[in-house]
């Protein structure tokens, strides 16, 4: 657990100078984002917000099941509250001629909007199941994104707002690099500096042992409720960044399949490691659009069978990740000093108690 | 040492992904073509394209167009609405066709559309039938055709041909999970609705196997028929089911029913649906399509593949036409498309992008769709 | 809707749930030994369907009475399961048994999406749903002329009883099962009695997917075979077996039929026609309310967290 004081942001710079660095970076991308925009191919831009997009997700999800050790199923589902919130509003704005103009103020208004839904709808989920251990969480959350899935189906508007269930809901593109690059920085800066702060030390703390958490003080359900609202926000803001981005959104692509991927990416990055985490949710979007162009080998119709034996094989050889628990940049001899111990385990896999 | 690794990998990635572009070269006509290969409605974007293919081979055995041979870029969207973006997008903008090929259901369309409208790139649906497709919000999309009728026309003869067989009262079951499905719901309703009853309105979920429910609840009403516009997976769980609980009315449906699936099905002989065409029809685009295809595929073509087939010639006569692969020259050219001899029949877009076609009704006759009533565009 | 239609909706409502009940007897067996839940559970199921498809396509060829091909089919589709329940558990989850739960759930969903997209390749299947061959669909879907029940139900409501009986039995009255409750009591303390726990955790992968694979081959009769028709199965028999009472034989049994005629009747007796689309989510708010209110689940004992 020696892990919680290594902190090397603050070792390097003071804490003033990276919340500069962030400011400078987001400032920076305005007027980089004109220039990519118009100078690289659109295709690639696609996929550059795709990534994003996934970034968002997997880091977000990564502060719920790989560092306050939790284990939730139901990603997608947050993601879709999310997504429709934003794109319901957009779609009703557009109808009453009152966007044309506000593009600006309305992204920057109504995708907060969408995670603060999404949020309450975890603070709902969470709250109740929380209580619920490992698998039965799992599963508890799962049945939440299952159900969220079915009523925005079934459901075709909400008082003046379209929501047009199975069909699919059109919305107007006004993501661009900007909005969603905008938005990995925060999550990432955000989760990153929740995690390295004091507070943060009660994540960790309830991921490596509930028990002796509690008797250090730490309000347990608290951080755990909050990982989970937290989480949940992001989501729903990646949700607001794909319906923005995408056309068309689509309560199929919000379903269970979607929510696994993301858990695939959190496990495969390694539980616990942003930037692992991260380079795992660049990769896992990136590697699928090259398999493209290898069809002559039929990989596109394996491509889900490599994954699901990706995951198989690394829980098998290496359950903590490809990065376990360390940052990109630990080197070998930070790794010596910080005894990551191999595996969580904390609890043997049988207690005696039930659920 | 790890994480070097990895830190190269991702720089090459990028770098793989930046370099990507296929100029495209002077001696060859590229085209671009997206569909569901795999997923959950994998067999009409396979069906789709081996009829697109064999066009292909027709077209490039005959030498092509312009004097240059044809190629085209398959992409597979795994039935999957956001993936449709993205193959789209690499089709316009990473490998430059001249036109795009696609998509089988409406909602993939939908979202190829929004890419080719906004950069300008002629897009042909072989089969989706939803409206909005070629028209949003009472805008006629300047980019987008299809060479299929809509659901909204489907839906509506289905109605009429219900009237015609003098059926009072009809029972509808309807997918609430698709668009296709509702929409044929909605316009048939109100087309039969002038002549008969609608006496249940039962509906179910793309998830559903067991409908002895809902059957039951229509088996009350004692309905004269019961309309399905379902899909054919579905078709294949609701009609045995229907005969288990001894429901024995006519059942019919849409163009959904389409499928070796549903001619196999021993509960299905005798019952009734619309389509595209018919292998019965005796025009000559449609004999030598058939031949064409039995001899390359060893099976009778269905619906998806014959529009597969027709999509790809009417691209091509458009470019002919054109004169040249400019993107709004093929537009253009598409837009005029007149008589066209299609296997399907004769193909006329309209002003609306869509095209005026006659639509066939056929009867499950043992293990085969025989060719039972034609209705001709108003 | 009268009494008569009632009776009907119940009973189409109980063969659904006896097929939930044997999924969900597998999903029972292996949480109270290994406090897993086993997602691939569901596919097995599927790859019960499979089996039986290919095997019936070539037993159907022979000319035997109907019963006599349903037996082959069930005992071949049971004994490729087992084998399969087997190899998943000795392969796939022994290796990984010390570690956290979580990677040994993970790992689960990890085979889950292997049979599932392994099964939708046209080597293997194909993701295209088939129907088993007529012969026997048609026969064995004859309504007996009783509520419009079918000799499928009748079949598949007495076999899971059966093999619900045999099931008590055997962890009431032989060794095994001895074993087996000594394992799901208390898994640490049975080692060190001199249970071999790998042989009871291989007894159980083995009898679940067989019974498993004896739902999937009735359900692929009854409706088709589809790779991936053992997601919504699948979960909606765990379902059941966490409503029951996870851990309990009889529960399972119970958890099963419940929700199939809560189900059965949402659809067809309770929910007006136009929202009977909602009636999937019915036994997602049935999970949720029984974690929240009976985590035990309706037959399970309570037990007390402790330290």
């Amino acid at each position: 657990m020696t892990e919680i004081n290594a902190r090397p942001s603050s070792r390097i710079l003071p804490a003033w100078a990276g919340n500069l660095g962030i400011l400078l970076v987001i400032a920076a991308m305005w007027p980089l984002n004109k220039v990519i925009q118009d100078q690289i191919n659109p295709y690639v831009v696609q996929i550059l917000t795709l990534i994003g997009i996934n970034i968002v997700m997997a880091t977000s999800l990564n502060l719920i099941n790989g560092i306050t050790g939790q284990f939730s199923l139901g990603h997608a589902g947050f993601a879709a509250v999310g997504a429709y919130t934003t794109g319901v509003v957009i779609n009703y704005l557009a109808a009453h001629d009152s966007l044309a103009g506000h593009e600006w103020i309305a992204m920057s208004l109504l995708l907060p909007l969408g995670g603060l839904i999404a949020a309450a709808m975890g603070l709902l989920v969470g709250i109740p199941t929380l209580r619920l251990k490992g698998d039965y969480l799992a599963v508890a959350t799962l049945g939440f994104g299952e159900i969220i899935r079915i009523v925005i189906t079934n459901t075709n508007a909400i008082g003046p707002f379209e929501v047009r269930g199975s069909q699919g809901l059109r919305v107007p593109v006004l993501a661009d690099l900007f909005w969603v690059y905008l938005w990995v920085a925060v999550c990432v800066a955000g989760i990153w500096r929740l995690v390295h702060s004091t507070m943060g030390k009660a994540f960790l703390a309830v991921r490596e042992d509930e028990i002796a958490a509690t008797a250090m003080g730490v309000n347990t359900t608290f951080f755990k409720v909050l990982a989970f609202a937290i989480g949940a926000f992001f989501a729903g803001v990646a949700g607001g960044l794909q319906a923005t981005a995408f056309i068309l959104i689509d309560p199929k692509g919000f379903g269970f399949i979607q929510s696994v991927l993301f858990v695939v990416m959190v496990v495969l990055g390694g539980s616990g490691s942003i930037t692992g985490v991260v380079l795992a949710a660049v990769v896992l979007t990136w590697l699928p659009e090259q398999l493209r162009s290898l069809k002559s080998l039929h990989v596109e119709d394996l491509r889900m069978v490599i994954f699901s034996l990706l995951l198989i094989g690394m829980m098998l050889v290496r359950p903590e990740g490809l990065l376990g628990r360390r940052e990109l940049w630990w080197t070998r001899r930070k790794m010596a000093t910080a005894q990551i111990p191999r595996s969580t385990d904390t609890a043997p896999p049988i207690s005696s108690t039930g659920p | 040492m790890r994480w070097n690794f990895a830190a190269a990998l991702l720089a090459v990635s990028f770098l793989m992904v930046g370099c990507k572009k296929h100029p495209q070269a002077s001696d060859e006509i590229v085209v671009g073509e997206f569909g569901s290969l795999t997923g959950a409605t994998a067999t009409f974007g396979q069906a789709s394209h081996e009829g697109l293919a064999l066009a292909l081979e027709q077209i490039n055995k005959n030498g092509g167009i312009l004097g240059k041979q044809v190629r085209v870029i398959t992409e597979d969207d795994a039935s999957d609405a956001n993936q449709a973006v993205n193959v789209v997008q690499k089709l316009v903008n990473s490998d430059g066709v001249v036109g795009v090929i696609g998509e089988v259901a409406s909602k993939r369309s939908l979202a190829g559309g929004g890419i080719c409208e906004k950069y300008k790139c002629p897009m042909l649906s072989p089969s989706s039938t939803n409206p909005d497709v070629t028209v949003e919000g009472g805008k006629v999309k300047s980019y987008v055709f299809r060479i299929c009728f809509t659901d909204t026309f489907q839906g509506s003869i289905n109605g009429q041909f219900g009237a015609a067989q003098g059926w009072k009262s009809v029972a509808m079951m309807t997918n609430v999970d698709e668009d296709y499905s509702k929409g044929l719901a909605k316009s048939f309703k109100a087309e039969f609705s002038k002549t008969g009853k609608i006496v249940a309105e039962e509906s179910y979920s793309g998830d559903t196997q067991d409908f002895k429910a809902q059957l039951n609840r229509i088996k009350q009403q004692n309905p004269d028929a019961v309309y399905i516009p379902g899909y054919y997976n579905e078709v294949g769980l609701i009609l045995p089911q229907a005969k288990q609980i001894g429901l024995s009315v006519p059942f019919f449906g849409g163009d959904g029913w389409d499928s070796p699936l549903t001619l196999k099905l021993p509960e299905a002989q005798g019952n009734f649906y619309s389509d595209h065409y018919s292998p019965d029809d005796n025009r000559p685009e449609s004999q030598e399509f058939v031949k064409l295809f039995r001899a390359k595929y060893n099976k009778t073509p269905d619906a998806m593949a014959v529009l597969g087939y027709d999509a790809m010639r009417v691209m091509a006569d458009a470019i002919k036409r054109a004169g040249k692969a400019d993107r709004q020259a093929v537009t253009d050219a598409l837009a005029q498309t007149k008589d066209f001899p299609g296997a399907s029949g004769a193909i006329s877009i309209d002003a609306e992008h869509n095209a005026r076609k006659p639509i066939v009704i056929l009867q499950l006759k043992d293990s085969k769709a025989a060719l039972f009533k034609t209705f001709q565009p108003e | 809707m009268n009494a008569h239609d009632l009776a009907q909706q119940l009973i189409y409502g109980l063969s659904v749930g006896a097929t939930y009940a044997l999924i969900a007897l597998g999903y029972t067996m292996v949480y109270g030994t290994l406090r897993l839940i086993n997602f691939a559970h569901g596919d097995v199921y599927m790859v019960g369907a499979v089996t039986g498809f290919y095997v019936a396509g070539w037993v159907s060829q022979w000319s035997i009475p109907i019963w006599l091909m349903l037996i082959v089919v069930l005992i071949c589709s049971a004994s490729a399961c087992a084998v399969l329940g087997y190899g998943i558990e000795r392969f796939a989850y022994r290796p990984l048994r010390s570690r956290p739960r979580l990677v040994l759930l993970i790992t689960a969903i990890g085979v889950s999406l292997l049979l599932e997209n392994a099964f939708q390749l046209p080597q293997l299947f194909g993701a295209t749903p088939r129907h088993y061959p007529q012969q026997m669909t048609s026969e064995l879907l004859l309504p007996v002329g009783f509520l419009g029940l079918t000799r499928l139900d009748v079949l598949s409501l007495s076999l899971s009883i059966i093999l619900v009986g045999m099931l008590t039995w055997i962890v009431l009255r032989t060794r095994m099962g001895l074993a087996l409750r000594a394992v799901s009591f208390r898994f640490d303390t049975a080692t060190l009695m001199g249970i071999n726990t790998d042989r009871v955790i291989s007894f159980t992968f083995v009898f679940g997917s067989a019974l498993a694979a004896v739902a999937g081959v009735l359900n692929a009769i009854r409706y088709q075979v589809d790779p991936l028709m053992g997601i919504m199965w699948g979960l909606k028999a765990f379902i059941a077996a966490v409503l029951g009472g996870i851990g309990s034989v009889s529960g399972a049994l119970l958890g099963g039929l419940v929700l199939g005629i809560v189900e059965t009747l949402l659809r067809g007796y309770f929910l007006p026609a136009r929202y009977s689309g909602y009636s999937d989510g019915a036994a997602f708010v049935i999970l949720i309310l029984i974690l929240l209110f009976k985590p035990s689940g309706l037959l399970g004992k309570t037990t007390i967290e402790k330290v």
